[in-house]
């Protein structure tokens, strides 16, 4: 019992710690370096499912540290607006009450007041800049990965999705949804796919998204990534599932008659399981004719 | 705002109005050229036009009100339903009613102009909206365009949209945006150059102000959509490849060429609901309007922002990282101008003497619900959250909040503010109370769930979702059906007061209605001014 409070206070102290050294700092980092595990620790990953729910009103829950970095600060911004909107909602009451005409028969004529006119313009630009800050560092964190472990090349086309793994000698599959006949119990209808884009936990996965025929858009929401798959160009942004699951997404841009059935499942697997499926996949697939066999010659294409 | 007033003699009200040279119905009325009558047709253009665009909206929230295909044939019959709601919405509903119909009536009146600059121009703007409209209802009956009103090519080029339905949306679009442009240097022209003796552009009153931004945001970003669909025409029908990659041209140009047309676009809808709310709640609180300068250049600060920020609605089209946080940083600016114009409105109401009419309450509701909208405006804004909420129902909340509870709610208190001015005779007050609370309760209930389905991720232009997005679309569709009957009350609303015996006084408000209208029978003679009147 004893030792367990002690615990507790070395952890609260410890958060303490952290979270004075992270207020240094300015800011919390963003690092895309995968959190750090004490060699031969055995870690099970917790496993999710990335899925709205019934009558959800918040965001998706997170599976990877794009999606956390997105909650943090949608955090900051949502308590700001909602305090701005109480503010504001609650001025309009008390004026509405305060200067109703049998409360206040005889208006006053004012119509200036220089202090508090710069003051209702310069508070929001602060306000502004408080958002400003952690957003400029979520969008460069977010743009691309610096180090990915596995290239994947997502192609949109009218309506599945097509996949190819250029790392892994560019084997390639369509991914159709499942027809809501087909499903079996327990499986989402609307969301759910033949064959999932399998990635590796805990790694950084470079997506290159390219168009074929209209413009489609790459989203899953739980893992904080979103990228129009636009014809004649190839575009790039990264994603890292932190947790084994499932986590399902949908097109995000008009294509078209199915543009609403056109599913997305990202089945994120541990390294080995991973490499399994790949070894099959390689037996199972053919390869993309005529694309660059190597990820990161596509990718200097990409940057040149 | 300039205490504007008419220093020649009062004007017996109506004595004089109705035998002044008016001509017969079929002049009067299709050749033209006297801007309150172009203003009435406007009107009635947008109320005729607004129940196609409500009848798509309840066709839609019929479909979405449980998962599973409802009433829709296809998933290409529901694109075109989307496409043509937000089309005829905006095109057909919003900029008549604000622009062409109040801005028309009094923006002259305002000013102490006898007319429009150009009343044979005015007139031919009018009427190139007509077979505007008809060219794109006329496209849902023979395929429709199921592109949404952002027009996307590929998507909207001949392999993937086939037919003359496109096409015919696309001349719509072209006669529509003529008739803007044309209007807009009408609007300008007449400023500049009609405004009656002592009225300086630091007297006008703040209604002219957000028509004059209004129109040089037409005039500056309607000719771009015209180039933008002159050369998707000329894509799907002449071979040319602008927006094919295949040809060495570009889909993402024509994004970049939509939106900046389609970001001022909002603006334009919203600038002359601004301008209306200022002076219904300068007349109604009995004051003076608070920080008139600040509100006039706050427009105008909009105005000119608003078209440096498009491609915030293109974060996930692959512009480049350093180009996304340039549009971020100048979107969040436009924050400023609008808490100025939010912050300065409730000072306007402050110390002052409130009556509860209905323009009042649409303005009052106008505040609040527009602050709603922007905030989430200001999220929205943000790439980084961008990134999973760009075309989710949170966006479909955010701009129906500025858009259908903003610009509409102007639409309303301008309606009830001045209907009495229009027609001479003064809607019922009880009936106009109901109207306003049911339109409240209907359209919070319909946009506040979508809020929580586009944070859950659901994409727009769904016809059909996974079913844990049952639950809000329901609530959703439940205070749909409570907006169109509230549409159903404004009808009646209209009836009754064209229906009415009473007689609207020449200033029905009181003290607190300080601008020139007010100065004038009710309606004012078909020559509004026989002599200019000189503003001190």
């Amino acid at each position: 019992m004893r030792r367990s409070i002690v615990s507790r206070f070395a952890g609260f102290a410890a958060t303490f710690g952290v979270a004075a050294v992270s207020l240094l700092q300015g800011a919390p980092a963003l690092a895309q370096a995968p959190a750090a595990t004490a060699p031969g620790a055995t870690v099970a990953p917790d496993t999710m499912i990335g899925a709205p729910v019934p009558w959800g009103i918040d965001l998706q829950r997170a599976g990877g540290p794009l999606k956390d970095a997105i909650h943090d600060f949608n955090v900051l911004v949502l308590w700001i607006i909602v305090a701005i909107t109480i503010f504001v909602g609650a001025l309009l009451a008390y004026v509405v009450w305060r200067f109703r005409a049998s409360a206040n028969p005889v208006p006053s004529r004012t119509s200036h007041h220089t202090l508090l006119e710069v003051a209702w313009t310069v508070v929001p630009v602060l306000i502004l800049i408080v958002i400003a800050i952690p957003s400029f560092r979520l969008i460069y964190y977010q743009d691309r990965t610096r180090d990915a472990e596995l290239t994947i090349s997502v192609t949109g086309r009218q309506w599945y999705w097509h996949y190819a793994y250029p790392d892994h000698d560019n084997f390639a599959y369509d991914s159709y949804p499942v027809q809501t006949a087909d499903l079996k119990p327990g499986q989402r209808r609307l969301l759910e796919v033949d064959e999932p884009l399998v990635v590796p936990v805990g790694k950084n996965i470079r997506i290159l998204t390219s168009g074929q025929d209209v413009i489609h858009s790459f989203f899953v929401p739980s893992l904080g990534v979103q990228k129009y798959t636009i014809p004649g160009r190839t575009m790039e942004t990264w994603m890292r599932a932190d947790k084994v699951g499932t986590f399902y997404g949908q097109c995000n841009q008009i294509c078209g008659e199915n543009h609403w059935f056109m599913p997305i499942v990202v089945k994120a697997v541990p390294q080995a399981e991973f490499d399994a499926w790949v070894a099959g996949a390689k037996q199972r697939f053919a390869a993309d004719a005529g694309a660059p066999a190597d990820g990161q010659a596509l990718v200097a294409e990409l940057r040149r | 705002m300039a205490t504007a007033s008419h220093t020649h003699d009062t004007h017996g009200h109506g004595d004089h109005g109705h035998h002044d040279h008016t001509p017969g119905f079929v002049a009067r009325w299709f050749f033209s050229t006297n801007h309150k009558d172009i203003g009435i047709l406007y009107l009635i253009f947008a109320v005729a036009a607004a129940f196609v665009g409500i009848g798509l909206s309840l066709l839609m929230r019929i479909e979405l009100q449980s998962p599973g295909m409802q009433i829709f044939a296809s998933g290409q019959a529901w694109n075109v339903a989307v496409t043509a709601h937000g089309v005829v919405m905006v095109f057909y509903v919003v900029m008549p009613a604000l622009i062409g119909g109040f801005g028309n009536y009094f923006l002259p009146i305002m000013i102490g102009a006898p007319d429009m600059a150009f009343p044979r121009l005015n007139n031919i703007s009018f009427w190139l909206l007509v077979p505007a409209l008809l060219l794109t209802v006329g496209s849902l009956f023979v395929g429709g365009a199921g592109t949404g009103w952002t027009l996307y090519p590929p998507l909207s080029n001949s392999t993937y949209q086939a037919g003359m339905g496109p096409d015919m949306a696309l001349f719509g679009l072209h006669l529509a945006g003529a008739s803007s442009i044309l209007g807009a240097a009408n609007f300008i022209t007449t400023v500049f150059n009609m405004r009656a003796p002592g009225m300086t552009l630091h007297k006008m009153p703040l209604f002219v102000w957000s028509m004059l931004v209004t129109a040089f945001l037409l005039l500056l970003s309607v000719p771009v959509l015209g180039g933008a669909i002159t050369m998707l025409i000329t894509d799907r029908n002449f071979g040319t490849a602008f927006f094919d990659p295949a040809g060495g041209g570009d889909p993402v140009l024509f994004q970049h060429l939509f939106w900046f047309f389609g970001h001022p676009e909002v603006y334009i809808m919203i600038l002359p609901a601004f301008g209306i709310i200022s002076h219904v709640l300068s007349t109604f609180s009995r004051k003076p309007i608070f920080g008139y300068l600040g509100m006039a250049y706050a427009m105008v600060a909009i105005g000119v922002v608003g078209f440096v920020v498009w491609a915030h609605h293109m974060f996930t089209s692959g512009i480049s990282v350093d180009t996304r946080a340039y549009f971020m940083a100048a979107t969040m600016v436009i924050a400023v101008p609008t808490g100025i114009k939010i912050f300065s409105w409730i000072a306007t109401m402050w110390g002052g003497s409130i009556s509860f009419k209905t323009p009042m309450l649409f303005a009052i509701g106008f505040i609040f619900l527009f602050t709603m909208g922007g905030v989430t405006g200001v999220k929205l804004a943000n790439a980084g959250v961008d990134t999973i909420l760009h075309n989710t129902y949170y966006v479909i909340a955010h701009f129906h909040y500025v858009l259908s509870l903003g610009a509409v709610f102007g639409i309303y208190a301008g309606f009830y503010y001045w209907i009495g001015k229009m027609s001479g005779k003064q809607y019922p007050e009880k009936w106009g109370q109901i109207h306003f609370w049911l339109t409240f309760i209907g359209v919070n209930l319909t946009f506040f769930p979508m809020h929580f389905l586009g944070a859950q991720g659901m994409p727009r232009r769904y016809p059909d979702y996974p079913d844990a997005f049952a639950g809000w679309n329901l609530i959703a569709s439940l205070g749909s059906y409570i907006s169109v009957a509230s549409f159903l009350v404004f009808i009646y609303v209209c009836w009754r007061t064209f229906t009415s015996k009473e007689v609207a006084a020449a200033n029905p408000w009181g003290e607190g209605a300080t601008t020139l209208e007010w100065q004038v029978s009710s309606p004012p003679p078909f020559h509004t001014f026989d002599e200019l009147p000189r503003i001190r």
